[in-house]
Protein backbone atom coordinates (compact mmCIF):
# COMPACT_ATOMS: atom_id res chain seq x y z
CA UNK A 1 0.00 0.00 0.00
CA UNK A 2 1.23 3.38 -1.08
CA UNK A 3 1.16 5.89 1.18
CA UNK A 4 0.74 9.14 -1.18
CA UNK A 5 -2.47 11.26 -1.95
CA UNK A 6 -3.57 13.45 -3.98
CA UNK A 7 -3.47 17.27 -3.53
CA UNK A 8 -4.74 20.16 -5.59
CA UNK A 9 -4.52 23.68 -4.86
CA UNK A 10 -6.49 26.15 -6.53
CA UNK A 11 -6.67 29.71 -6.74
CA UNK A 12 -9.43 31.52 -8.74
CA UNK A 13 -7.37 32.60 -11.82
CA UNK A 14 -6.44 28.90 -12.12
CA UNK A 15 -5.32 25.63 -11.40
CA UNK A 16 -2.76 26.33 -9.21
CA UNK A 17 -0.89 22.97 -8.42
CA UNK A 18 -2.05 19.18 -8.80
CA UNK A 19 0.01 16.55 -7.73
CA UNK A 20 -0.62 12.74 -7.38
CA UNK A 21 2.37 11.66 -5.24
CA UNK A 22 2.36 13.37 -2.34
CA UNK A 23 2.90 11.71 1.21
CA UNK A 24 2.79 14.34 3.78
CA UNK A 25 1.60 18.32 3.77
CA UNK A 26 1.67 20.90 6.39
CA UNK A 27 -0.76 23.63 6.26
CA UNK A 28 -0.91 26.57 8.83
CA UNK A 29 -3.94 25.80 9.97
CA UNK A 30 -6.20 28.85 11.81
CA UNK A 31 -5.11 27.09 15.04
CA UNK A 32 -1.99 26.18 14.36
CA UNK A 33 0.10 24.00 11.84
CA UNK A 34 -1.54 20.79 11.34
CA UNK A 35 0.37 17.92 9.39
CA UNK A 36 -1.72 15.77 7.08
CA UNK A 37 -1.10 12.12 5.82
CA UNK A 38 -2.68 9.81 4.12
CA UNK A 39 -6.08 8.46 5.43
CA UNK A 40 -6.60 11.48 7.76
CA UNK A 41 -10.11 12.04 8.99
CA UNK A 42 -12.35 14.49 6.94
CA UNK A 43 -11.60 17.90 7.78
CA UNK A 44 -12.02 21.41 6.73
CA UNK A 45 -10.25 24.21 8.05
CA UNK A 46 -8.92 27.86 7.33
CA UNK A 47 -5.46 28.83 6.72
CA UNK A 48 -3.77 31.81 8.33
CA UNK A 49 -0.90 33.08 6.66
CA UNK A 50 1.89 30.70 6.67
CA UNK A 51 3.83 28.65 4.57
CA UNK A 52 2.19 24.86 2.83
CA UNK A 53 4.99 22.44 3.11
CA UNK A 54 4.47 19.28 0.45
CA UNK A 55 6.66 16.57 0.98
CA UNK A 56 6.65 14.12 -2.27
CA UNK A 57 8.73 12.12 -3.82
CA UNK A 58 10.47 14.28 -5.98
CA UNK A 59 11.25 16.56 -3.11
CA UNK A 60 10.23 19.14 -0.80
CA UNK A 61 8.28 22.07 -1.87
CA UNK A 62 7.31 25.50 -0.01
CA UNK A 63 4.67 28.02 -0.55
CA UNK A 64 3.66 30.86 0.92
CA UNK A 65 -0.02 31.57 1.35
CA UNK A 66 -2.03 34.31 2.95
CA UNK A 67 -5.53 32.85 3.22
CA UNK A 68 -7.73 30.07 2.04
CA UNK A 69 -9.65 27.37 2.97
CA UNK A 70 -8.45 23.60 3.16
CA UNK A 71 -10.57 20.50 2.60
CA UNK A 72 -9.16 17.02 3.22
CA UNK A 73 -11.62 14.10 1.78
CA UNK A 74 -11.22 11.01 -0.06
CA UNK A 75 -7.44 11.16 0.01
CA UNK A 76 -7.92 14.27 -1.74
CA UNK A 77 -6.72 17.70 -0.30
CA UNK A 78 -8.22 20.77 -1.60
CA UNK A 79 -6.73 24.15 -1.10
CA UNK A 80 -8.82 27.31 -1.97
CA UNK A 81 -6.06 30.26 -2.09
CA UNK A 82 -6.61 33.40 -3.41
CA UNK A 83 -2.93 34.45 -2.90
CA UNK A 84 -0.17 32.08 -2.85
CA UNK A 85 3.84 32.45 -4.10
CA UNK A 86 6.39 29.30 -4.69
CA UNK A 87 8.99 30.37 -1.98
CA UNK A 88 11.16 29.26 -4.71
CA UNK A 89 9.96 32.40 -7.66
CA UNK A 90 9.21 34.63 -4.58
CA UNK A 91 12.16 37.54 -4.75
CA UNK A 92 13.60 39.46 -1.96
CA UNK A 93 12.07 43.22 -3.00
CA UNK A 94 8.02 41.35 -3.11
CA UNK A 95 8.64 40.22 0.43
CA UNK A 96 10.05 43.34 2.01
CA UNK A 97 7.26 45.03 0.36
CA UNK A 98 4.15 43.05 1.87
CA UNK A 99 6.19 43.05 5.29
CA UNK A 100 5.82 46.90 4.95
CA UNK A 101 2.66 46.57 4.21
CA UNK A 102 1.51 44.40 6.84
CA UNK A 103 3.31 46.62 9.23
CA UNK A 104 1.38 49.38 8.30
CA UNK A 105 -1.45 47.68 8.71
CA UNK A 106 -0.40 45.88 12.16
CA UNK A 107 -0.16 49.42 13.40
CA UNK A 108 -3.54 51.02 12.44
CA UNK A 109 -5.85 50.84 15.23
CA UNK A 110 -8.85 50.00 13.92
CA UNK A 111 -8.54 46.75 12.84
CA UNK A 112 -10.42 43.71 14.96
CA UNK A 113 -8.36 41.66 16.84
CA UNK A 114 -8.59 38.55 14.57
CA UNK A 115 -7.12 40.53 11.61
CA UNK A 116 -4.59 42.01 14.33
CA UNK A 117 -3.46 38.33 15.14
CA UNK A 118 -3.39 37.67 11.41
CA UNK A 119 -1.09 40.64 10.24
CA UNK A 120 0.89 39.51 12.99
CA UNK A 121 1.24 36.24 11.60
CA UNK A 122 1.98 37.45 7.92
CA UNK A 123 4.76 40.23 9.91
CA UNK A 124 6.37 36.69 11.33
CA UNK A 125 6.11 34.82 8.57
CA UNK A 126 7.48 37.33 5.88
CA UNK A 127 10.06 38.12 8.88
CA UNK A 128 11.35 34.19 8.39
CA UNK A 129 11.64 34.29 4.51
CA UNK A 130 13.38 37.57 4.66
CA UNK B 1 -30.43 58.34 -59.28
CA UNK B 2 -27.41 58.70 -58.13
CA UNK B 3 -24.86 60.03 -59.88
CA UNK B 4 -21.31 57.51 -60.83
CA UNK B 5 -19.67 59.39 -58.40
CA UNK B 6 -22.01 59.12 -55.27
CA UNK B 7 -22.11 55.31 -56.02
CA UNK B 8 -18.59 54.90 -56.54
CA UNK B 9 -17.60 57.05 -53.30
CA UNK B 10 -20.23 54.88 -51.33
CA UNK B 11 -18.83 51.51 -52.52
CA UNK B 12 -15.41 52.76 -51.61
CA UNK B 13 -16.67 54.32 -48.00
CA UNK B 14 -18.76 50.33 -47.26
CA UNK B 15 -15.45 49.28 -48.23
CA UNK B 16 -13.35 50.60 -45.36
CA UNK B 17 -16.36 50.19 -42.61
CA UNK B 18 -15.68 46.41 -43.76
CA UNK B 19 -12.00 46.20 -43.33
CA UNK B 20 -12.59 47.82 -39.88
CA UNK B 21 -15.75 45.21 -38.36
CA UNK B 22 -13.31 42.74 -40.00
CA UNK B 23 -9.95 43.17 -37.93
CA UNK B 24 -12.29 43.95 -34.82
CA UNK B 25 -14.13 40.37 -35.84
CA UNK B 26 -10.33 38.76 -35.83
CA UNK B 27 -9.10 40.73 -32.26
CA UNK B 28 -12.64 39.37 -30.64
CA UNK B 29 -11.51 36.26 -32.07
CA UNK B 30 -8.17 35.98 -30.21
CA UNK B 31 -9.41 37.58 -27.12
CA UNK B 32 -12.31 35.28 -27.27
CA UNK B 33 -9.66 32.24 -26.82
CA UNK B 34 -7.83 34.08 -24.13
CA UNK B 35 -11.30 34.59 -22.20
CA UNK B 36 -12.47 31.03 -22.75
CA UNK B 37 -9.44 29.92 -21.29
CA UNK B 38 -9.44 31.97 -18.31
CA UNK B 39 -13.13 31.11 -17.44
CA UNK B 40 -12.04 27.52 -17.68
CA UNK B 41 -9.45 28.01 -15.32
CA UNK B 42 -11.66 29.33 -13.31
CA UNK B 43 -14.34 27.00 -12.86
CA UNK B 44 -12.74 24.42 -10.37
CA UNK B 45 -12.15 27.25 -7.59
CA UNK B 46 -16.00 28.11 -7.88
CA UNK B 47 -17.01 24.51 -7.69
CA UNK B 48 -14.76 23.57 -5.50
CA UNK B 49 -15.99 26.25 -3.09
CA UNK B 50 -19.74 25.53 -3.70
CA UNK B 51 -19.28 21.99 -3.11
CA UNK B 52 -17.80 22.81 0.20
CA UNK B 53 -20.37 25.22 1.39
CA UNK B 54 -22.96 22.68 -0.05
CA UNK B 55 -21.12 20.01 1.86
CA UNK B 56 -20.91 22.50 5.55
CA UNK B 57 -25.09 23.80 4.73
CA UNK B 58 -26.05 20.31 4.68
CA UNK B 59 -24.09 19.60 8.00
CA UNK B 60 -25.13 22.34 9.72
CA UNK B 61 -27.56 21.46 13.12
CA UNK B 62 -28.83 24.35 13.81
CA UNK B 63 -30.73 26.34 10.95
CA UNK B 64 -32.00 28.65 12.89
CA UNK B 65 -29.05 30.38 13.69
CA UNK B 66 -26.91 30.09 10.42
CA UNK B 67 -25.44 32.96 9.08
CA UNK B 68 -27.82 35.54 7.66
CA UNK B 69 -25.82 35.25 4.16
CA UNK B 70 -26.83 31.87 4.02
CA UNK B 71 -30.33 31.81 5.63
CA UNK B 72 -31.71 35.37 4.52
CA UNK B 73 -32.90 38.33 6.62
CA UNK B 74 -36.22 36.53 7.05
CA UNK B 75 -37.41 39.51 4.71
CA UNK B 76 -38.45 40.30 1.43
CA UNK B 77 -38.34 43.49 1.20
CA UNK B 78 -35.54 45.55 -0.44
CA UNK B 79 -33.92 43.72 -3.64
CA UNK B 80 -30.56 44.02 -4.72
CA UNK B 81 -29.92 44.02 -8.26
CA UNK B 82 -26.09 43.58 -9.68
CA UNK B 83 -26.33 44.18 -13.67
CA UNK B 84 -22.93 42.95 -15.39
CA UNK B 85 -22.49 44.27 -18.35
CA UNK B 86 -19.41 45.40 -20.47
CA UNK B 87 -17.34 48.42 -20.80
CA UNK B 88 -17.65 48.35 -24.55
CA UNK B 89 -20.10 48.47 -27.37
CA UNK B 90 -20.01 47.05 -30.55
CA UNK B 91 -20.50 43.86 -29.54
CA UNK B 92 -24.32 42.51 -30.91
CA UNK B 93 -27.55 41.55 -28.31
CA UNK B 94 -24.64 41.32 -25.49
CA UNK B 95 -25.60 43.77 -23.17
CA UNK B 96 -29.34 44.44 -24.33
CA UNK B 97 -30.03 40.86 -23.46
CA UNK B 98 -29.15 41.35 -19.97
CA UNK B 99 -30.18 44.52 -19.53
CA UNK B 100 -33.55 43.11 -20.95
CA UNK B 101 -33.81 40.37 -18.60
CA UNK B 102 -32.92 42.41 -15.54
CA UNK B 103 -35.85 45.04 -16.50
CA UNK B 104 -38.27 41.81 -16.25
CA UNK B 105 -37.09 41.42 -12.77
CA UNK B 106 -37.28 44.90 -11.91
CA UNK B 107 -40.87 45.07 -13.34
CA UNK B 108 -41.64 41.98 -11.14
CA UNK B 109 -40.19 43.28 -8.04
CA UNK B 110 -41.90 47.00 -8.56
CA UNK B 111 -44.94 45.12 -9.42
CA UNK B 112 -44.92 43.03 -5.80
CA UNK B 113 -44.08 46.68 -4.23
CA UNK B 114 -41.06 46.03 -2.78
CA UNK B 115 -37.91 48.32 -3.26
CA UNK B 116 -35.21 47.92 -5.57
CA UNK B 117 -31.82 49.17 -5.39
CA UNK B 118 -29.49 48.73 -8.60
CA UNK B 119 -25.96 48.48 -9.06
CA UNK B 120 -24.33 48.51 -11.92
CA UNK B 121 -21.16 46.91 -13.22
CA UNK B 122 -19.77 48.00 -16.51
CA UNK B 123 -20.44 51.52 -18.18
CA UNK B 124 -23.12 50.21 -21.09
CA UNK B 125 -25.49 49.12 -18.27
CA UNK B 126 -25.62 52.51 -16.35
CA UNK B 127 -26.00 54.01 -20.41
CA UNK B 128 -28.91 52.00 -20.93
CA UNK B 129 -30.53 51.55 -17.48
CA UNK B 130 -30.25 55.15 -16.20
CA UNK B 131 -33.13 56.32 -18.21
CA UNK B 132 -35.90 54.55 -16.84
CA UNK B 133 -34.49 53.32 -13.13
CA UNK B 134 -31.86 56.76 -13.00
CA UNK B 135 -33.18 57.05 -8.88
CA UNK B 136 -32.54 53.40 -8.16
CA UNK B 137 -29.13 52.84 -9.23
CA UNK B 138 -27.40 53.15 -5.91
CA UNK B 139 -23.59 52.31 -7.28
CA UNK B 140 -22.04 52.22 -10.69
CA UNK B 141 -19.09 50.59 -11.01
CA UNK B 142 -16.64 50.25 -13.97
CA UNK B 143 -13.49 48.32 -14.49
CA UNK B 144 -12.48 49.60 -17.87
CA UNK B 145 -8.89 50.67 -16.43
CA UNK B 146 -8.10 46.99 -15.26
CA UNK B 147 -6.89 45.20 -18.83
CA UNK B 148 -7.61 41.75 -17.71
CA UNK B 149 -10.25 40.29 -15.56
CA UNK B 150 -8.54 40.10 -12.10
CA UNK B 151 -9.90 38.52 -8.44
CA UNK B 152 -9.48 41.74 -6.89
CA UNK B 153 -12.37 43.08 -8.91
CA UNK B 154 -14.31 41.22 -7.85
CA UNK B 155 -13.50 41.34 -4.41
CA UNK B 156 -13.78 44.76 -4.37
CA UNK B 157 -17.43 44.17 -5.65
CA UNK B 158 -18.34 41.53 -2.87
CA UNK B 159 -16.85 43.72 0.15
CA UNK B 160 -19.18 46.49 -0.91
CA UNK B 161 -22.21 43.93 -1.17
CA UNK B 162 -21.35 42.30 2.09
CA UNK B 163 -20.86 46.07 3.68
CA UNK B 164 -24.23 46.94 2.77
CA UNK B 165 -25.57 43.64 3.74
CA UNK B 166 -24.16 44.31 7.05
CA UNK B 167 -25.56 47.92 7.08
CA UNK B 168 -29.55 46.04 6.57
CA UNK B 169 -29.37 48.07 3.08
CA UNK B 170 -31.27 45.27 1.15
CA UNK B 171 -32.39 42.16 2.44
CA UNK B 172 -31.84 39.88 -1.36
CA UNK B 173 -29.33 40.13 -3.83
CA UNK B 174 -29.46 39.01 -6.93
CA UNK B 175 -26.74 39.00 -9.87
CA UNK B 176 -27.22 39.34 -13.98
CA UNK B 177 -24.55 37.88 -16.25
CA UNK B 178 -24.61 36.78 -19.35
CA UNK B 179 -23.41 32.58 -19.41
CA UNK B 180 -21.05 31.70 -22.00
CA UNK B 181 -22.49 28.27 -23.78
CA UNK B 182 -20.87 28.86 -26.96
CA UNK B 183 -19.83 31.77 -30.08
CA UNK B 184 -23.06 32.48 -30.79
CA UNK B 185 -25.53 31.78 -28.24
CA UNK B 186 -25.16 33.30 -24.78
CA UNK B 187 -27.26 33.18 -21.98
CA UNK B 188 -28.22 36.29 -20.06
CA UNK B 189 -28.63 34.80 -16.05
CA UNK B 190 -30.18 35.72 -13.16
CA UNK B 191 -29.13 34.17 -10.04
CA UNK B 192 -29.52 34.82 -6.17
CA UNK B 193 -26.57 35.19 -4.24
CA UNK B 194 -28.03 36.44 -1.10
CA UNK B 195 -29.60 33.99 0.48
CA UNK B 196 -27.50 31.94 -0.75
CA UNK B 197 -29.83 28.86 -3.09
CA UNK B 198 -28.49 26.07 -2.08
CA UNK B 199 -28.91 23.23 -4.95
CA UNK B 200 -30.29 20.51 -2.58
CA UNK B 201 -28.97 17.49 -3.98
CA UNK B 202 -30.92 14.66 -4.10
CA UNK B 203 -29.44 11.61 -1.75
CA UNK B 204 -26.93 14.01 -0.82
CA UNK B 205 -26.43 11.75 2.29
CA UNK B 206 -24.17 13.38 4.46
CA UNK B 207 -22.25 10.57 5.78
CA UNK B 208 -19.08 11.80 5.78
CA UNK B 209 -18.91 13.93 8.55
CA UNK B 210 -15.96 16.18 8.88
CA UNK B 211 -14.13 17.65 11.45
CA UNK B 212 -14.23 21.12 11.66
CA UNK B 213 -11.47 23.41 12.63
CA UNK B 214 -12.77 25.63 13.86
CA UNK B 215 -16.44 24.91 14.54
CA UNK B 216 -18.65 24.63 11.45
CA UNK B 217 -20.32 28.36 12.30
CA UNK B 218 -16.95 30.36 12.24
CA UNK B 219 -15.97 28.65 9.15
CA UNK B 220 -19.45 29.14 7.41
CA UNK B 221 -19.54 32.81 8.16
CA UNK B 222 -16.11 33.20 6.85
CA UNK B 223 -16.66 31.33 3.85
CA UNK B 224 -19.58 32.69 2.44
CA UNK B 225 -18.41 36.22 2.37
CA UNK B 226 -15.65 34.78 0.27
CA UNK B 227 -18.24 32.86 -2.08
CA UNK B 228 -19.89 35.71 -2.98
CA UNK B 229 -16.57 37.52 -4.58
CA UNK B 230 -16.00 34.39 -5.87
CA UNK B 231 -19.38 34.03 -7.76
CA UNK B 232 -19.02 37.32 -8.62
CA UNK B 233 -15.63 37.07 -10.74
CA UNK B 234 -17.26 34.19 -12.40
CA UNK B 235 -19.73 36.10 -13.28
CA UNK B 236 -17.61 37.84 -14.90
CA UNK B 237 -15.75 35.56 -16.60
CA UNK B 238 -18.47 34.68 -18.03
CA UNK B 239 -19.38 37.66 -18.98
CA UNK B 240 -16.09 38.74 -21.24
CA UNK B 241 -15.94 35.23 -22.32
CA UNK B 242 -19.72 35.77 -23.92
CA UNK B 243 -18.89 39.59 -24.94
CA UNK B 244 -15.97 38.62 -27.37
CA UNK B 245 -17.80 35.44 -28.50
CA UNK B 246 -21.03 38.22 -29.41
CA UNK B 247 -19.21 40.65 -30.73
CA UNK B 248 -17.40 38.22 -32.84
CA UNK B 249 -20.54 36.88 -34.38
CA UNK B 250 -21.33 40.49 -34.61
CA UNK B 251 -18.78 41.67 -36.50
CA UNK B 252 -18.98 38.22 -39.15
CA UNK B 253 -22.58 38.89 -39.49
CA UNK B 254 -21.56 42.66 -40.05
CA UNK B 255 -18.65 41.68 -42.63
CA UNK B 256 -20.98 39.63 -44.44
CA UNK B 257 -23.63 42.22 -44.69
CA UNK B 258 -20.83 45.12 -45.84
CA UNK B 259 -19.96 42.44 -48.45
CA UNK B 260 -22.96 42.00 -49.80
CA UNK B 261 -23.90 45.75 -49.91
CA UNK B 262 -20.31 46.16 -51.77
CA UNK B 263 -21.80 43.68 -54.43
CA UNK B 264 -25.46 45.05 -55.16
CA UNK B 265 -23.67 48.64 -55.19
CA UNK B 266 -21.38 47.40 -57.56
CA UNK B 267 -24.05 45.98 -60.07
CA UNK B 268 -25.77 49.34 -59.58
CA UNK B 269 -22.62 50.84 -61.01
CA UNK B 270 -22.21 49.13 -63.53
CA UNK B 271 -25.76 49.33 -64.69
CA UNK B 272 -25.73 52.95 -64.42
CA UNK B 273 -22.53 53.08 -66.03
CA UNK B 274 -23.84 50.41 -68.95
CA UNK B 275 -26.68 53.11 -69.14
CA UNK B 276 -24.80 56.22 -69.68
CA UNK B 277 -22.88 54.83 -72.63
CA UNK B 278 -25.69 53.32 -74.07
CA UNK B 279 -27.38 56.68 -73.95
CA UNK B 280 -24.51 58.37 -75.68
CA UNK B 281 -24.29 55.45 -78.24
CA UNK B 282 -27.68 56.47 -79.05
CA UNK B 283 -27.25 60.15 -78.86
CA UNK B 284 -24.08 59.91 -81.65
CA UNK B 285 -26.21 57.58 -83.52
CA UNK B 286 -29.32 59.17 -84.02
CA UNK B 287 -27.47 62.82 -84.34
CA UNK B 288 -25.38 61.00 -87.42
CA UNK B 289 -28.69 59.86 -88.83
CA UNK B 290 -30.30 62.58 -88.96
CA UNK B 291 -27.71 64.66 -91.11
Amino acid sequence: MSEEFKIEIVNPEKSFLSKEDVTEVVVPAFEGEMGILKDHISIISFLKPGIIKIFSKSGEENYYVEDGIVEFKNNNLSVLTSSIFNIKDIDKDKISEMLTQAEEHSKNNEITDQNKYLVDQKIDVLKTLN
Amino acid sequence: MATLDDLKKRIASVKSTQKITKAMKMVAAAKLRRAQENAEKGRPYSEKMNNIILNLSSGISDKENAPKLLSGTGEEKVHLCIVLTSDRGLCGGFNTNIIKKAKVYFKKISNEGKTLKIITVGSKGYDQLKRVYKDDIVERISFKDSKTINYLDAEKVGKLIIENFEKKEFDVCTIFYNKFKNVITQIPQEQQIIPLKTLEVEGNSSDDNYEFEPDEDEILSNLLPKNISTQIFKAMLENSASEQGSRMSAMDSATRNAGEMVDKLTIEYNRSRQAAITKELIEIISGAESL
